[in-house]
């Protein structure tokens, strides 16, 4: 193992993060408040409660992960687009330094900054409405598993990513819908019958429902399933990486 | 020597100061002295065996490419834009794949021993390739620590104050000038003290002091060990500082030879011939001599073997002298590396 490669990938990373804090830190503090005052505040006083939970509280673990899943896909695609455009690559790649270390590095400062986004909100929340969390140990779990496996996904269209529209390209268009449509602003219950079942097919929803079972013990699927999608997802993102690392995929070909 | 037009401009004074800066004796001290082991007795560093290169838009950029680079030698690879240089060193370096064959550095398998190839090898890259926000110190720590080496700031400072690049070191990367820029890379190539040193292209760019400069580091460099590949578009480079030259066309190895013994082997000699009164024609007695005579009919150049022990010079003034022609002046005339090259890559599509 190659410990210093690791730890100045991470610590240029999180420096990077940390000269940028405004952008990395308080826009999507900033972006997740707004979302409380117009849904928790304003329109959250007109619904009532959802299974039990005011609404405004409910909505908290859907903005997490909201958060969550946007910053650690921007930050670990961007971690390892730029130094590919830039060129700078050239050295990490001449280095020697195996690809597990590459990922624990990018992969691992993109995933705390993610967490620390995660925290942010969290305390943020608290100040708009009352929280309590049934399963902190299971937040967390969630939490953690969120933060590296969309990360690695960052992580994968960054490497795929040969430009900046491609970089863009899956987070507008596949990753946003799936979180505003997997139930961060609802329970998938509300939906009629027919969208409840295309729900069950957006990965996102299994996501939020776990994330929101730790909160509130209310769950839209089983957290034993919740999970099992995560780590499956988790697991195709590790044999993807992997892939693309063994065969140098627009790296190295 | 012919005479530089560049000897008579003066370049300003900062640019002087700047202009090493590479102090190149001091930088001896960085390189780790040669370890003595099993590895000495082998006759070749890097071994390259039949190298093929295919990049993903189907072009072959390397085509079965075998090459072996001796211990601490300077290897120059000469060709033109597109030849397959770099493409070549990436592969080394670990930052192309190969398609085919197989490469070692030191008896190790660059793919399978990549972790102790890699740790042996330098690169300065051909483009100006570095973060624009990083301080020089940053970044050179960053590449120390890359390459799995513990911090040391008093060898950083050593090295930064030999590259003359100390009061620059808290300074972005962005804020430099092309020339100090360059020293950066080379920096980061030299902070993990490697043993085999690609430059690719290290004087493109570079104003003339600069250059000569540069040439008196590589030549400190390889005294002190280490193994210097460079790529290079100009020949004067190659005839000035390698041992060896490698030509490279359109991904092929023509031929890799010590420089002097290729120049002897191949280096023609002229002999030029002015001649007091213009000929429109040569005389009928010279037509035996392969001669050319010059559009204005005042030269006559003559090209033969200096190794031969029978030039044939003697005689061909001789007959020239019964022919009636009569001198104004003689000199001759080496082919360089230059002419070398330009008729290899002619030679072929
Ligand atoms: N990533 C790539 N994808 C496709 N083709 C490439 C790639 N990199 C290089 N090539 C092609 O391979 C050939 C060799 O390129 P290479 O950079 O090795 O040449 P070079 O000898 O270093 O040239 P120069 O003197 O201009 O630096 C060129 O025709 C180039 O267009
Ligand atoms: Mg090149």
């Amino acid at each position: 193992m190659n410990l210093y490669a690791i730890r100045v990938i991470y610590k240029y990373e999180m420096l990077r993060a940390w000269e940028t804090s405004l952008q990395s830190f308080a826009s999507p503090v900033i972006s997740t408040a707004l979302y409380f005052v117009v849904f928790g505040s304003a329109i959250g006083t007109r619904i009532q409660h959802i299974e039990g939970v005011p609404y405004g509280t409910f909505i908290v673990p859907g903005l997490m992960m909201l958060a969550l899943l946007t910053q650690s896909i921007a930050n670990a695609s961007f971690g390892i687009f730029f130094p590919k455009f830039t060129g700078t690559i050239y050295e990490v790649l001449s280095a020697p330094i195996s690809f597990v270390e590459i990922l624990i590095g990018y992969v691992g400062a993109a995933a705390t900054k993610s967490l620390i986004i995660g925290a942010i909100i969290l305390g943020t929340a608290g100040f708009f409405v009352p929280l309590e969390i049934a399963h902190p140990f299971w937040m967390l779990g969630f939490l953690l598993l969120t933060c590296i496996s969309f990360s690695l996904f960052g992580f994968i269209i960054g490497l795929w990513a040969n430009n900046f529209e491609k970089l863009q390209l899956i987070p507008m268009l596949v990753i946003t819908p799936l979180v505003f449509l997997g139930g961060s602003f609802y329970s998938v219950n509300m939906l009629p019958p027919a969208w409840q079942t295309v729900s069950l097919f957006n990965p996102v929803v299994y996501l939020i429902s776990g994330f929101r079972w730790s909160f509130f013990e209310v769950a839209d699927v089983s957290v034993g399933v919740s999970l099992t999608m995560v780590m499956v997802f988790l697991i195709g993102c590790l044999i993807t990486v992997w892939w693309m690392f063994k065969t140098g995929y627009r790296l190295k070909q | 020597m012919q005479a530089s037009p560049i000897t008579c401009t003066i370049p300003n004074l900062s640019t002087r100061l700047l202009v090493f800066a590479l102090n190149p004796l001091v930088l001896l001290n960085y390189l780790r002295p040669e370890p003595v082991l099993p590895e000495l007795t082998m006759p070749s560093i890097v071994s390259i065996a039949n190298l093929s290169k295919t990049y993903t838009s189907g072009y072959q950029a390397l085509k079965d490419v075998s090459l072996d680079i001796q211990r601490g030698e300077i290897l120059a690879l000469l060709g033109p834009n597109g030849a397959g240089k770099t493409t070549l060193i990436s592969i080394i370096c670990g930052i192309v794949n190969a398609t085919a064959g197989s490469v070692t550095v030191a008896g190790h398998d660059i793919v399978s021993d990549f972790r102790i190839t890699r740790s042996m090898i330098g690169l300065v890259p051909q483009e100006l390739t570095l973060g624009a926000f990083d301080t020089v110190w940053n970044t050179l720590c960053f590449s120390r620590g890359l390459f799995g080496k513990k911090p040391n700031p008093a060898y950083l400072e050593r090295l930064l104050k030999d590259l003359s690049l100390w009061d620059k070191k808290d300074s972005e990367l962005m804020s430099l000038s092309g020339g100090m820029k360059r020293r950066v890379l080379i920096g980061k190539a030299l902070v993990h003290e490697p043993t085999v040193l690609f430059l690719d292209e290290p004087t493109a760019g570079v104003d003339v002091e600069l250059r000569k400069d540069m040439w008196e580091l590589v030549r400190r460099l390889r005294e002190s060990g280490v193994t210097i590949i460079l790529t290079t578009h100009y020949i004067e480079e190659a005839e000035a500082i390698a041992d060896r030259v490698g030509v490279i066309n359109h991904g092929q190895l023509l031929l890799v030879e010590d420089k002097r013994a290729l120049m002897h082997k191949l280096g023609k000699r002229q002999l030029i011939i002015e001649l007091q009164t213009p000929l429109s024609a040569l005389p009928s007695a010279l037509d035996s001599w392969a001669l050319d005579l010059s559009a204005e009919g005042t030269h006559v150049t003559y090209t033969y073997d200096p190794h031969k022990t029978h030039t044939g010079i003697d005689e061909l003034l001789q007959v020239i002298r019964d022919a009636g022609l009569l001198l104004k002046d003689i000199h001759t005339t080496q082919s360089s590396l230059e002419d070398i090259f330009v008729s290899l890559v002619k030679a072929k599509p």
